[in-house]
C-alpha cells in the first residue's frame, strides 16, 4: 500500500472514531428515553404525534406484540409503495413521463426498499419519477434503518432488563429513530452533498449541446436528499443506475470520503450506545475489535487484488502500476477521481455492512477482489454490519459463540449476566440457518431453472458468481449486485423478493423472540465461572465462530466460483 | 388489530408527509438557496447554450480534442442512462474490447505504456476525469492536429490536473470537457477536426 493510500486509510479510521463516539452515546440517551436537547423542541411533537395515532407512549408491548406492530407497519408501507410504482404514471412530477413498473417489478423494488436491500433490477434514471423516488423510495430509506434501529434497541433491552415482559414500544422507538437521529444527520449530509454538486432540483432533464455539437440528455432530480439517507440508514439504492459512481451521485473524492464514513457511521454508533446501555464499554469494545479484525484483513485482500491489477490488461502492455499519475490496478469498472484505494475501501464496507451501495462496478472486480464483498454478505454482514442489523446480527453470533464456549468448558452459558439457554440457541441457530437456505436453496433453484439460468451473462466461473451473489445480496439484505446479472426478469423478481422477505423478517422474528425471552430473566452476578465477554480470548473465538459459519458454509461454492476463476485464468495455476 | 392498523396507518401517513415531501424539499430548498450552480446540475453555459456539466463527462471523437474513457452507458456517454460494461475480468468480450483499444492506441502513440484508464470503461459511463497521464499519452497528437507545440499542450495538462483534495483524498485527475475548453481558449478550434 502507497503511502497515500495509507493516509487516506488513517483519515477514515480516525474521523469515523470521532464522530462515532459522540454520536453512540446521544444514541444511547435517545433510546434509553433520556433528556437531550433536540428534545426541548421534538418532545411536544413526538407527544402529539402518538395521541393522534391512538398511543400510549409508555405501552410495553410483548415481543409478540412488538414484532406484529413491526409487521403491520412495514407491510403496510410496502404495500402503498408497491400501488404508488404500478400506477406511476398518475402521479404528478414526472416530467420524463416514465409509466408504471410491471407487476413483477413493482413487487421486487417494493420489498427491497421496505426491508432496507435496495436491489434494484431497473436504473433509477430510466425508471422512475421525482414522485416516486421521494415519496416512495425515499420514505422507505427513512422507515427500513429506523426498524433496524427499533429491533436493536428491543435487544439492547432484552439484555438490561430483569424480569420484564415488554421489550419497548416499536411505535415510539421508530418516531424516535427517525425524529431524533436520522432526518437530522441526513439534512445535514444532504445539503452538504449539494455543497459538493449533488443536484437537488425538479427541472426537467437537461438537453444539452456538446463541444463536438453532439445532444446529450443529462439526467436531474431531486438527487441528493435521497443520498443522504441511502447512505446513512445502510440502504445503498442508488437514485441513478450506477450508484455511487455516478458524478452526480457521489462527485468528488471528499464526498466520497464522508459516504464512506457514512456507511458505518450509525452501525459503528450504535455498537457504542449498546456498551452505555448495558453500563460496560467494554463489550462494545469487544464486538468492534473482532468487527475490525476481520474488516482489515477483508480489505487488505480486496485493495492488494484489485491493485495488482488484470494480468491479460498487463500483457497488453497496460501500465498496471499505480503512481501520482496513473490509475494503474483494474480500472474496469472505476471511476478516476477515487481510484484503486477509495473503490476497494468501498466494496468492502458496502458489503461489511448491509449498505449495497457502489462507487465501482463489482462485477469487473478481479476475482479475489470480488470474493470479498461475496464472503461479507455470506458471513451475514456482522462486520459493523447495517443500521441496528449489524448489531443484533453480531448478537447472534455472540449467543453461539457463549454457547460453544460454555460447551467447552461445561458450564450455562451466559452473556451480560444472562443465562443463555436452550432456547435462546435454537432461535439464534433458526436466524442464522436462513441464510444458507435462502442463498444456497433458493440459489440452486435459480441456476437449474431454465427461467432463472437467462439472468446469467458471464461464462465458466464467473457465472456462477453473479447468480451466488445476487441471491447472497437479497438474503443479507445487501442490494449490491455483479450487474451483468439481470435481474430483471419475472422469475428473478418474484424470487429474489421472497429472499429478501426471509433473509428480513426471519431474522428480525426470532431475534425479537430473543429478546423477549432474555427480558424476563434475571440478571445473574458475575463469578469465577463467568466467561468474560470483553477480553482477547472472547475476542478470537467470535472471530473464529464467524469465520467458521461463512467460511465452511460456502466454501464449496465460493471454491467452483471466485476461487476457480482466481487459479484457472489470474494466477496461471490451471491452464 | 383496529388498533394497530390505526397506529400504523397514522404514523405511515405521518412518515410520508415528514420524510418523503418535508425533508426533500427542505434540502431542496436550503441546497438551492446555498448552492444553486451545483443544486442545478453544475452546467455549463457558453453563449446561453447549455453544453454540458462539469460533473459529466461527455464524448471527444476528435483528434483535436482529449478523449474520454470509454463509456458504457447507452451508446457512450449517455446522461439519461448510467452503467458500466459489467464485464467480469475473464470475460473474452473485455479482453478483445481492450485489446482493439490498446491496439488503435499503439498505432498512434507508440513504444509508450499505455495508462489503464484510457481503455477501460468507467463504472458510471460518465467519468468526467481522466488521469494525468491520459491526458499527457494524447499531448502528441492534439499537438499536431492543432499545429501546436507539443510542450504548450502538456502545460496545459500541468495546470489543468486537479490535485488530491487536501493532498491526499482520490486521485490526481484532469476534467476532460474543462481541459477540451481550456484548449479551445487557447487555440481556436479546428473547423475540420474529424477522427
Amino acid at each position: 500500500m502507497n503511502l497515500n493510500a495509507l493516509l487516506q486509510f488513517t483519515a477514515f479510521i480516525a474521523v469515523t472514531i470521532l464522530l462515532m463516539l459522540p454520536l453512540g452515546a446521544y444514541m444511547a440517551r435517545v433510546f434509553s428515553g433520556e433528556a437531550t436537547w433536540p428534545g426541548k423542541i421534538l418532545d411536544p411533537v413526538e407527544g402529539f404525534i402518538y395521541r393522534m395515532a391512538g398511543l400510549r407512549a409508555a405501552a410495553q408491548q410483548s415481543w409478540t406484540e412488538y414484532a406484529g406492530a413491526l409487521l403491520i407497519f412495514n407491510f403496510l408501507g410496502a404495500g402503498i409503495l408497491f400501488l404508488l410504482l404500478m400506477y406511476q404514471e398518475m402521479m404528478p412530477w414526472n416530467p420524463q413521463h416514465l409509466p408504471g413498473l410491471s407487476v413483477d417489478l413493482a413487487f421486487n423494488v417494493a420489498v427491497s426498499f421496505m426491508t432496507n436491500t435496495d436491489w434494484q433490477s431497473y436504473g433509477g434514471e430510466t425508471t422512475l419519477s421525482y414522485f416516486s423516488q421521494m415519496l416512495g423510495l425515499t420514505v422507505q430509506n427513512f422507515l427500513a434503518a429506523a426498524t433496524g434501529l427499533a429491533v436493536a434497541v428491543a435487544v439492547i433491552r432484552g439484555f438490561t432488563q430483569r424480569e420484564k415482559r415488554g421489550i419497548g414500544n416499536f411505535y415510539v422507538d421508530v418516531t424516535r429513530a427517525v425524529f431524533y437521529v436520522l432526518l437530522p444527520l441526513a439534512l445535514l449530509f444532504a445539503v452538504f452533498l449539494v455543497w459538493q454538486g449533488v443536484p437537488d432540483n425538479m427541472q426537467p432533464y437537461v438537453q444539452a449541446t456538446t463541444i463536438e455539437g453532439a445532444s446529450q440528455t443529462i439526467a436531474q432530480g431531486p438527487v441528493a436528499s435521497q443520498i443522504a439517507i441511502k447512505m446513512l440508514g445502510s440502504n445503498g439504492g442508488g437514485y441513478f443506475n450506477a450508484n455511487a459512481a455516478h458524478p452526480y451521485e457521489n462527485p468528488t473524492p471528499l464526498s466520497n470520503f464522508f459516504q464512506l464514513i457514512s456507511l458505518v457511521l450509525l452501525a459503528a454508533a450504535l455498537v457504542m450506545a449498546f456498551g452505555k446501555m448495558v453500563g460496560d464499554k467494554r463489550q462494545a469494545w469487544a464486538l468492534l475489535a473482532s468487527m475490525t479484525i476481520l474488516f482489515l484483513i477483508l480489505f487488505a485482500l480486496c485493495y492488494y487484488s484489485e491493485a495488482n491489477g488484470n494480468p491479460a490488461f498487463t500483457a497488453m502492455g497496460i501500465d498496471p502500476n499505480i503512481t501520482d499519475v496513473n490509475s494503474g490496478g483494474n480500472m474496469e469498472g472505476k471511476e478516476v477521481r477515487f481510484g484503486i484505494f477509495n473503490s476497494a475501501l468501498w466494496a468492502t464496507l458496502t458489503s461489511a455492512t448491509s449498505n449495497g451501495s457502489v462507487n465501482a462496478m463489482h462485477d469487473s472486480f478481479t476475482p479475489l477482489g470480488g470474493l470479498v464483498p461475496l464472503f461479507n454478505m455470506l458471513v451475514g454482514e456482522v462486520i459493523y454490519g447495517g443500521v441496528g442489523c449489524g448489531l443484533y446480527g453480531i448478537l447472534i453470533y455472540v449467543l453461539i459463540t457463549v454457547f460453544i464456549a460454555g460447551l467447552m468448558v461445561g458450564r450455562t452459558p451466559e452473556y451480560l449476566g444472562k443465562k443463555i439457554e436452550a432456547h435462546e440457541i435454537k432461535l439464534a441457530v433458526l436466524a442464522q440457518l436462513l441464510y444458507p437456505v435462502c442463498v444456497l436453496g433458493f440459489g440452486v433453484v435459480a441456476l437449474l431453472s431454465p427461467a432463472g439460468a437467462t439472468s446469467i451473462t458471464a461464462a465458466g466461473p464467473h457465472g456462477l458468481t453473479q447468480a451466488i451473489y445476487a441471491y447472497a445480496s437479497a438474503a443479507a439484505n445487501n442490494g449490491s449486485a455483479f450487474a451483468g446479472f439481470n435481474g430483471n426478469t419475472v422469475f428473478q423478481n418474484i424470487m429474489l423478493g421472497i429472499v429478501m422477505l426471509i433473509g428480513r423478517f426471519g431474522v428480525i422474528i426470532p431475534v425479537l423472540a430473543i429478546a423477549g425471552s432474555l427480558s424476563a430473566k434475571k440478571i445473574t452476578p458475575v463469578s469465577n465461572g463467568t466467561l468474560p465477554t470483553h477480553g482477547l480470548m472472547f475476542v478470537v473465538l467470535l472471530t473464529a465462530v464467524i469465520v467458521m459459519f461463512g467460511g465452511l458454509t460456502y466454501f464449496p461454492a465460493l471454491a467452483l466460483g471466485p476461487i476457480a476463476e482466481h487459479l484457472s485464468t489470474f494466477s496461471g495455476v490451471l491452464p | 388489530m383496529f388498533r394497530e392498523l390505526r397506529a400504523s396507518l397514522t404514523l405511515f401517513v405521518l412518515f410520508v408527509f415528514v420524510t418523503g415531501l418535508g425533508y426533500p424539499m427542505a434540502a431542496l430548498y436550503l441546497g438551492q438557496a446555498l448552492f444553486p450552480h451545483q443544486a442545478n446540475g453544475s452546467l455549463i453555459q457558453e453563449k446561453g447554450k447549455i453544453i454540458g456539466s462539469t460533473l459529466i463527462g461527455q464524448n471527444f471523437t476528435g483528434n483535436g480534442y482529449f478523449h474520454p474513457r470509454p463509456s458504457a452507458a447507452g451508446n457512450g456517454y449517455d446522461a439519461a442512462n448510467s452503467s458500466g460494461s459489467n464485464l467480469g475480468p475473464t470475460s473474452a468480450d473485455l479482453i478483445k474490447a481492450v485489446g482493439d483499444r490498446v491496439a488503435d492506441l499503439k498505432k498512434a502513440g507508440g513504444a509508450v505504456a499505455i495508462p489503464v484508464d484510457l481503455v477501460t470503461s468507467s463504472a458510471s459511463g460518465l467519468d468526467p476525469n481522466i488521469s494525468p497521464a491520459a491526458a499527457r499519452f494524447q499531448a502528441a497528437r492534439i499537438a499536431e492536429a492543432r499545429k501546436m507545440d507539443v510542450a504548450k499542450v502538456s502545460d496545459l495538462v500541468a495546470r489543468n490536473t486537479e490535485p488530491r483534495t487536501l493532498g491526499f483524498l482520490g486521485e490526481n485527475h484532469v476534467n476532460v470537457l474543462e481541459l477540451n475548453r481550456a484548449l479551445d481558449s487557447l487555440a481556436p478550434p479546428l473547423t475540420q477536426s474529424s477522427p
